[in-house]
C-alpha cells in the first residue's frame, strides 16, 4: 500500500498543468532530416515549452532518435530549422548551445579507467577554459550533481565497473553538472531491467519537478512514457501522428495506426495514466 | 593561491583566475622520465672511441668543457643523440594523439601508413635519382613530403563530415599496404647499391646524423608540441565519442582536424630525420598510461618515454650489441613482443 501512495505522489506532481504552458524553448520548424539520400523525418513541426516533460514514442525506425539528434544540434536538418530560445541552433556556437542544452546520447561510452567523479567533472567543459580548468564553481556544481544523483559513494569507482543502472545515473549526473535547464535523453532506459528503468525515470522526473528542467526523452516503453511524461509525441515514418497528454494520445485507434498493434488501453491501477495491454500484432 | 583536497582524486591548485587538478603520478612520471632521459643522453654522449665520463659530459653540456671534449661531444656525438631524443619525443606524442583520438591503441603512424608514406618518398628519391642527382637533404625532404602527403590523403579519405576513429584505422591500413607495395616495387627495380642504402633508411637509423637533421625537427616540434598540449583538454572530451563531445560544446570537425594534423606533422618531421623507427609511437603511449594512470595516454609522459626508448635503444645498439645495428631494428625487436603481450593480456579492451 505504501508503494501506491509514493508513486501517485510523484505522478501527480508531474502532471501540474501550470508548467506546461510557458514560452517555447526548443522548436522544430518544418524540419526534414536525411542520412545521405535517405529521408528519415519529413517537414516536421514541434514545439517544446519551458518546464515541459515530453516523451517521443514510435515504432523502431520511425525517426524519433534522429529527431532528438537534430533538436540537440547533433545533426543538421536538410530542410527547415531547429530553434533554441527562438534562435537558429545551427547558427549558435556549439559552446553556447552546450551551456543551455544538455544531452545524453543513446548508450554513451566512457573511456576505460575514467572514474565517476571525473566523468561528472567533464560536464563542466563548456564552462571551462584552458586556464580555468577547475574553479570553485566547477567543484561545487560537480559535488552537488554527485550528491543529487546519489553517486557520492561511487565517485571514485571507474565508470566501466558500474552496473548498467549506476552507469546511467553517472551520465545523468554529468548532464546535471553541465548546468543546463534543457535536457534531451535518447532512450535512457535501454538495456536496463525494470526496476532500474523506474529508477532512472524517477531521477529524470525529479529533475523536471524539483529543478524545473525542460525534459525531452525518447522512450520505447509506452506505459512508462505515459506514467512519467506530461506530453507524448507519437511518430511514424518520420511524421508526427499525435501529440498531447498521454490519455489523449494513447488510444486504441492510435496504437493500431502507429504501432500496428491491437491493444486495450486501461487506466494504470497505480498512477491512473493510460496503460497499454497488447492483444496481437495487426497485418 | 590555494592548494586543497578535491572530491576528484588529486590536489586542486588555484592561482588567481587559473585552476586545475594535479595528480602526483601525472607529475612524478614525466619528472622521473625526464631524469632518466638526461642520464641516458649523458651516458650516450660519453660512449664511443674516445670514452668520456658522465660528469665530464654534463660539465661540457653546461659550457665548461675542456680540451677536445666540447668538439667530440657537441659536434660529433650530440647531433645523433639530439635527433634520437627529438624523434622519440615526436613519435611518443603523435602516438598518444592518434590512440586517444581514434579510441584505438592500434592507431599509430606505423599502422596508419604515414611512416610507409615517408618510406615511399625516401626510397623513391634514392632509387630514382640513383645516388647522384639529389643532394644530402633531398632524401629527408622527400620523406617529409611522402609522410605529409599520406597524412593528407588519410585525412581526406577518412573525412565524412568528421573523422570516425574506426574508419581512420581501416583506411590507414589500406594506405599502409599500398605504400609497402610501392616500396617493394621500387626496391626490386633498384640498382643493388641503391637498394642497400634504401634498406638502411627503411629500418630507421641514427647513423651519421648532423645538426642539419636535428634543427628542422627541433623547429617543427617547437611549434607542434605546444599545439598538442593545448589540444589536450579538448582531446579529453573527444574521447567520449562524437555525440557526447558535441553535446559538451566541442566544435567537432575543427577539433578532429587539428588533432590529426598535429599528429601527422610530428610524425612527418620525425621520420624525415631518422627514417621510420617503428613501434615507438605504438608502444610508448600504452606504457605511459600504465605508469601515469588515468583514462588516456598522457601527452608529455608519452613524448618523454618515446625519447628514452629511442635514445636508450640507440645506446644499446652502439655499446651492448656486437654489431652496430640500426636503432629501428631494436625498437621493433623490443616493441613487437610487448605488443603481443598487450594483445594476449587484453583485459582493458579500449586501451588493449
Amino acid at each position: 500500500m505504501t508503494i501506491e501512495t509514493v508513486t501517485i505522489d510523484s505522478a501527480t506532481q508531474l502532471r501540474d498543468p501550470g508548467t506546461a504552458s510557458g514560452r517555447v524553448r526548443l522548436a522544430a520548424d518544418g524540419v526534414t532530416l536525411a542520412y545521405d539520400e535517405h529521408v528519415v523525418v519529413r517537414d516536421l513541426d514541434l514545439q517544446l515549452t519551458e518546464g515541459s516533460f515530453t516523451a517521443i514514442v514510435g515504432p523502431n525506425g520511425c525517426g524519433k532518435s534522429t529527431l532528438l539528434r537534430a533538436l540537440g544540434r547533433l545533426m543538421r536538418p536538410s530542410g527547415g530549422q531547429v530553434l533554441l530560445d527562438g534562435r537558429s541552433i545551427a547558427r549558435t556556437p556549439t559552446r553556447e548551445v552546450a551551456r543551455v542544452l544538455g544531452l545524453l546520447p543513446q548508450a554513451p561510452v566512457a573511456p576505460e579507467g575514467l572514474t565517476v567523479a571525473d566523468l561528472v567533472a567533464r560536464g563542466r567543459h563548456p564552462h571551462q577554459s584552458w586556464l580555468r580548468q577547475w574553479s570553485r564553481d566547477d567543484e561545487a556544481v560537480v559535488a552537488e550533481a554527485l550528491s543529487w544523483t546519489d553517486m557520492v559513494r561511487l565517485a571514485d569507482r571507474p565508470v566501466d565497473e558500474l552496473s548498467g543502472g549506476q552507469r546511467q545515473r553517472a551520465w545523468i549526473s554529468m548532464a546535471l553538472a553541465q548546468g543546463t535547464d534543457l535536457l534531451l535523453l535518447d532512450e535512457p532506459t535501454t538495456y536496463l531491467d525494470l526496476s532500474h528503468q523506474i529508477d532512472v525515470l524517477e531521477l529524470v522526473s525529479r529533475l523536471h519537478a524539483e529543478r524545473g528542467c525542460t525534459v525531452v526523452v525518447v522512450l520505447h516503453d509506452l506505459n512508462l512514457a505515459a506514467r512519467y511524461a506530461q506530453r507524448l509525441v507519437a511518430m511514424k515514418d518520420g511524421a508526427l501522428m499525435a501529440s498531447g497528454r498521454p490519455e489523449e494520445v494513447l488510444t486504441e485507434q492510435l496504437l493500431a495506426d502507429v504501432f500496428d498493434l491491437e491493444a486495450r488501453v486501461l487506466p494504470d491501477p497505480v498512477a491512473g495514466t493510460p496503460m497499454v495491454v497488447p492483444v496481437r500484432r495487426l497485418r | 593561491m590555494s592548494i586543497e583536497a578535491s572530491p576528484r582524486p588529486g590536489t586542486t591548485i588555484r592561482i588567481g583566475p587559473a585552476s586545475g587538478i594535479v595528480r602526483w603520478r601525472q607529475v612524478a612520471v614525466p619528472l622521473a622520465t625526464f631524469a632518466v632521459l638526461v642520464l641516458l643522453s649523458a651516458v650516450s654522449l660519453g660512449r664511443g672511441d674516445f670514452p668520456i665520463a658522465v660528469p665530464d659530459v654534463l660539465r661540457t653540456l653546461a659550457g665548461l668543457g675542456e680540451g677536445a671534449e666540447p668538439f667530440i661531444i657537441l659536434e660529433l656525438r650530440a647531433p645523433r643523440v639530439a635527433v634520437g631524443l627529438l624523434v622519440g619525443l615526436a613519435l611518443g606524442v603523435a602516438g598518444a594523439l592518434f590512440q586517444t583520438f581514434a579510441r584505438n591503441p592500434l592507431a599509430s603512424p606505423d599502422t596508419l601508413g604515414i611512416t610507409t608514406g615517408a618510406s615511399v618518398g625516401a626510397v623513391g628519391a634514392i632509387v630514382l635519382s640513383s645516388g647522384g642527382v639529389l643532394p644530402g637533404l633531398g632524401i629527408p625532404l622527400a620523406a617529409l613530403l611522402g609522410a605529409l602527403l599520406t597524412g593528407v590523403l588519410l585525412f581526406a579519405l577518412t573525412w565524412r563530415a568528421g573523422i570516425d576513429g574506426y574508419r581512420l584505422v581501416l583506411i590507414g591500413i589500406a594506405l599502409w599496404s599500398i605504400g609497402t607495395a610501392l616500396v617493394d616495387w621500387l626496391l626490386t627495380d633498384a640498382e643493388i647499391h641503391d637498394a642497400a642504402s634504401a634498406y638502411v633508411w627503411i629500418t630507421g637509423s641514427l647513423n651519421a646524423r648532423t645538426w642539419d637533421h636535428a634543427v628542422p625537427l627541433a623547429v617543427a616540434l617547437a611549434v607542434l608540441l605546444p599545439l598538442a598540449l593545448a589540444a589536450s583538454r579538448v582531446l579529453g572530451v573527444l574521447q567520449f565519442g562524437d555525440d557526447t563531445a558535441r553535446g559538451l560544446g566541442i566544435r567537432l570537425q575543427g577539433a578532429q582536424a587539428a588533432v590529426v594534423l598535429i599528429a601527422v606533422g610530428c610524425v612527418a618531421f620525425a621520420v624525415s630525420a631518422a627514417g621510420p623507427i617503428t613501434f615507438v609511437a605504438l608502444v610508448v603511449p600504452q606504457i605511459a598510461v600504465r605508469l601515469a594512470g588515468g583514462s588516456r595516454p598522457p601527452l608529455l609522459a608519452s613524448g618523454l618515454l618515446g625519447a628514452v626508448l629511442v635514445v636508450g635503444a640507440d645506446l644499446v645498439t652502439r655499446t651492448v650489441l656486437p654489431e652496430a645495428l640500426p636503432v629501428g631494428i631494436l625498437t621493433a625487436v623490443l616493441g613487437a613482443p610487448y605488443l603481443l603481450w598487450l594483445l594476449v593480456r587484453g583485459r582493458r579492451r579500449s586501451t588493449l
